[in-house]
């Protein structure tokens, strides 16, 4: 889309966008072509400029065992975070948008965790599961040793998917309930008429009008699993016990800058860039098939 | 509609209920944790009684973490996110919306582009940028001959060096590097008339004066919405302060909380965390609620 | 007050031509109205005039000055727009006075020309509203006060009563008129609504296809239209139009079935012309009236003052319009009786008027 009506005058244009301009090149396409130039090199310990090694940083990261555990736990903790997150969403949704009495309360309680700063939900869900306080105590009073994130990384696992889940049952809330209520009532009543019952009718009517939206934020919950991730785990877990729980951004952070291999990191930030850019890119495919319904 | 679905209708209200509890049950359990005493806390189970120390342990929680002074800085953070967004957005989407200069598509597509990879995936050399925000040009300097030259000239060598860890400056800039809100005023200026940009040129107004008189107050419910959202979404930053706040005169509330982990060793003071905990999430809680109708729209409108 | 002379003006996009050399000399207070069809070119050329669109090629002149490269705030043109195009977060104060605030008026002289425009337009009850709570005649009397303000060279209108309903679109048609009087500033007024054209302006220009097809006052259009496309676009029910042939003795009509004892002029016999005929111009008599044509009825539109029958002529659709109370049923026949001095011809081929039929010798007859 393009406006019909412009101004003449190109200098001051371009003088409007010359902030922005600045800033991203500043702090995102210099370190962003920093990140692949480390990549490619190998910096001496003590001062003395980088090698070029060509691809070995990725070859080295990815021969080794540790980054292939992290992918994995990235991609277990995004595939069930992201179905729980959106599963319970979706029902609230479906279930809010019948507006039955009292639904104006849950459209505006059920978005209060999204506010929330992972760090402080993870503070909380830390406590609340913790083995030895609070709730899950009182399982492993009735089976001791059942329950101990500390210990066990399944646990651990466990811990971080539900407090990410809950901040983000809020969020796909906010945009299931969106889609649903820009269906035309026109088009349920006409369902009805035609002797649908409710639970028909969302398979019929509703649910293919929303897949738009069930894709879109199907990738922005699993872009967000990888990033949103970093302050529940830190304060969490940690990226323990044994690494169960060291995502992918949680290893570029501790590779990167606790144990100052900036090449290592590099390589990885590559990697996990390259992931989303690809996610991004399917996301606009399915963007551009949103259901219009003028 | 008129329907009777009554064991249906008994159905949405158990489980709306449930989720509702899924929702507000853990704010509650900080909330009550708060109010204990170091030994009530570390009951199993704990009473969901609220008990009498409340206040003691925001205190506590308060000057253990210097919350203070921290809270201040996440405010400033997030305030000078929003702030910066909402200008610089509007300042871009006017430039790439409003005017047809060459190189003008160029432009929405390196803005574009940085939709697409979060600050959290190229931290490491954001934060070597960050350490010398003059690197990249200095850099540009060195590989163009630049240098060179002037030292030749001049006889001074150019050695531009600008540390921004542990500033406000710092800490704010880089978050405000992405397209997020020019998308959001794009979207809106193009359902701007037409006529009233003609009407205001017929008015003797041109591009700036335009901008500033029509445009702008016409966004006033756009630049809310961004508003809110970059507030929130800077103060709960964590990685970010994290890295550049070494020193702790610049640490932000969020980042703080790390301190109230309780140790290993001992009882958990798991009230003095719980009631730290609550302090740092009643702000942007507060936000979201007071603020939730522009919350929402900014979310909806942000991703698209 | 000025004078606006346009000259081998065109205007194209990257790759459709949409005004072609367009010629015009308004004279300095002359109330100008534009008609034409939809995408005939007539609003691209008005925002030429204000400066809102790049003039392609030629020049455009106010008071003898050529404004091409200007500025539209260095014209002296205020613009009033199909949509009003009121800044809608502003008060109808400054609306009013918003072109004064950029010019720098200092605000006490701003106050005070709003006042005076407000009272001329009485809309000094309404001045702190926002456009929001307008009523449609109060946005468009704004929009008007909001051009009127800066005492303009110029006026130009852009389509502004399109948006009302018919009744006030009337009203605001005698109130722009009585406006004019009492400023006599040159203004030009695009519009597609006929009725509009013909009470407003002093004099019409006729525009089709990007260019113009006819200059003159109204009742010069309507009685003496200078192609076969004014005379069907100017005047309601559309002029009727027969295709004919120039024979030895006159013009046969309809393929061949009617003629037409016209003085024949200097076309060579075989050309092709069309003849038109008003509506109105023509007298319902009884079928087989001596020199009337006979047709058959079709159907009778009641308008209240009077009725258009539509007739069928050989199959070619055919209306009149008659204020006597005749009420012929679908199917009978009727007598069509007209004077030579009503009928139009038009070159087939290109639509241009001839006047080389003018003549006395009584007609019609069959």
């Amino acid at each position: 889309m393009e406006k019909r009506v412009t101004f003449s005058r190109w200098s001051i244009g371009i003088l409007f966008a010359v902030p922005q301009l600045i800033l991203i090149f500043t702090f995102f396409y210099w370190p962003a072509g920093q990140a692949v130039y480390w990549s490619l090199t190998l910096q001496q310990p003590w001062g003395g400029g980088n090698i070029w090694v060509g691809l070995d940083n990725f070859r080295s990261i990815l021969s080794n065992a540790d980054y292939w555990k992290s992918i994995t736990a990235s991609l277990t903790f995004a595939a069930i975070s992201t179905g729980l997150a959106m599963l319970i969403a979706l029902v609230l949704a479906t279930l809010t948008d019948r507006q039955l009495a009292g639904s104006r309360l849950y459209r505006v309680v059920l978005i209060w965790p999204y506010g929330i700063a992972a760090p402080a939900l993870a503070m909380a869900f830390r406590f609340i599961l913790a083995p030895e306080a609070g709730f899950m105590a009182v399982v492993n009073q009735v089976w001791p040793g059942f329950w101990d994130p500390g210990l066990d990384g399944t646990d651990a696992m466990a811990s971080i998917i539900v407090a990410f889940s809950w901040k983000y049952v809020g969020y796909n809330f906010i945009f299931f309930l969106a889609a649903l209520q820009a269906i035309p009532r026109s088009l349920i009543e006409a369902a009805a008429m035609d002797g649908s019952g409710v639970i028909r009718r969302f398979w019929d009517i509703q649910f293919p009008l929303i897949t738009p939206t069930i894709f879109f934020l199907l990738v922005i919950n699993i872009t967000e699993s990888f990033q949103d991730s970093f302050g529940i785990v830190d304060i969490m877990t940690s990226g323990g016990p044994a690494n169960a729980t060291n995502l992918m951004v949680y290893k570029i952070y501790s590779d990167g800058f606790k144990g100052l291999d900036y090449s290592g990191a590099a390589a990885q930030s590559i990697i996990l860039m390259l992931l989303i850019i690809v996610l991004t890119i399917f996301q606009f495919r399915f963007i551009e098939r949103r259901v219009h319904y003028r | 509609m008129v329907e009777r679905t009554p064991i249906l209708n008994f159905l949405t209200h158990v489980i709306l209920f449930l989720g509702f509890v899924f929702c507000v049950a853990p704010f509650v359990i900080v909330v009550i944790a708060a109010s204990h005493n170091l030994k009530d806390v570390n009951d199993v189970p704990m009473s969901l009684l609220p008990g009498s120390d409340f206040w003691i342990n925001i205190k506590t929680a308060w000057t253990t973490a210097d919350l203070g002074p921290k809270l201040f800085n996440s405010f400033i953070m997030a305030a000078g996110v929003a702030a910066g967004k909402v200008i610089i957005s509007a300042l871009t989407a006017f430039s790439i919306v409003y005017f047809r200069y060459p190189g003008r598509m160029l432009i929405f597509w390196l803005v574009f582009i940085t939709l697409m990879l979060p600050l959290e995936v190229r931290i490491v050399p954001t934060y070597a940028v960050v350490a010398n925000v003059l690197s990249p040009y200095q850099t540009i300097l060195d590989l163009t001959g630049l240098s060179w030259l002037i030292e030749k000239i001049s006889g001074v060598q150019v050695s531009l060096s600008l540390g921004l860890l542990n500033s406000y400056t710092g800490l704010i800039l880089p978050l405000i590097a992405t397209a997020t809100g020019t998308f959001l005023y794009r979207q809106f200026f193009l359902t701007v008339p037409d006529e009233l940009t003609e009407a205001a040129r017929m008015d003797g107004a041109g591009a700036v004066r335009f901008f500033i008189d029509i445009l702008l107050p016409l966004s006033r419910n756009n630049m809310a919405a961004l508003g809110t959202i970059m507030f929130l979404w800077a103060w709960n930053q964590y990685l970010w302060p994290l890295l550049i706040t070494t020193d702790q005169s610049h640490a932000t509330a969020v980042t703080e909380l790390k301190q109230l982990i309780p140790n290993v060793g001992g009882i958990p003071e798991w009230n003095i965390a719980m009631a730290g905990t609550l302090i740092v999430m009643l702000p942007p809680l507060v936000v979201v609620v007071v603020m939730q109708r522009w919350f929402v729209r900014g979310l909806i409108a942000t991703e698209k | 007050m000025a004078s606006i002379t346009i000259r081998d003006v065109y205007k194209s996009y990257a790759k459709m031509q949409v005004v072609h050399g367009v010629n015009l000399d308004i004279t300095s207070g002359e109330f100008v109205v534009i008609l034409g069809p939809s995408g005939c070119g007539k609003s691209t050329l008005l925002r030429m005039i204000a400066g809102l669109e790049d003039i392609s090629g030629g020049t455009i002149a106010i008071d003898g000055a050529i404004v091409n490269k200007l500025e539209p705030r260095e014209r002296g043109c205020a613009m009033v727009f199909q949509n009003y195009a009121l800044y809608p977060h502003m008060s109808v104060a400054q609306n009013i006075g918003y072109s004064l605030k950029v010019a720098g008026v200092p605000t006490a002289e701003r106050t005070q020309r709003i006042q005076a425009v407000a009272r001329i337009l009485e809309l000094e009850q309404l001045l702190d509203r926002k456009p929001m709570a307008l009523s449609g005649g109060q946005r468009q009397r704004v929009a008007m006060g909001r051009a009127m303000i800066r005492e303009p060279k110029v006026f130009l209108f852009d389509e502004p009563l399109s948006n009302l309903d018919a009744k006030l679109r009337v009203q605001m048609r005698s109130e722009i008129r009585k406006l004019h009087r009492r400023l006599s500033a040159t203004s030009v007024f695009v519009t597609h609504d006929q009725v509009e054209a013909m009470t407003l302006a002093d004099r019409l220009v006729v525009m089709n296809g990007g260019r113009v097809e006819q200059v003159g006052t109204p009742s010069e259009i309507y009685s003496r239209p200078a192609s076969r496309f004014v005379a069907t676009f100017v005047g309601a029910p559309a002029m009727n139009m027969l295709e004919g042939e120039v024979t030895l003795d006159g013009l046969s009509l309809l393929g061949g079935s009617r003629r037409l004892a016209v003085s024949r002029a200097s076309l060579p016999v075989g050309s092709k012309v069309a003849v038109g005929i008003r509506p109105e111009a023509v007298r319902l008599v009884a079928p087989g009236t001596t020199g009337a044509l006979n047709a058959s009825v079709d159907l009778v539109e009641e308008l209240g003052a009077g009725r258009v029958v539509y007739v069928d002529l050989d199959g070619a659709a055919f209306s009149v319009m008659t204020s006597e109370a005749v009420h012929p049923a679908p199917g009978s026949a009727v007598g069509l009786q007209f004077s030579e001095a009503d009928l139009h011809f038009f070159s087939s081929e290109t639509g241009s008027r001839l006047d080389v039929f003018k003549a006395s010798v009584p007609v019609p007859a069959l």
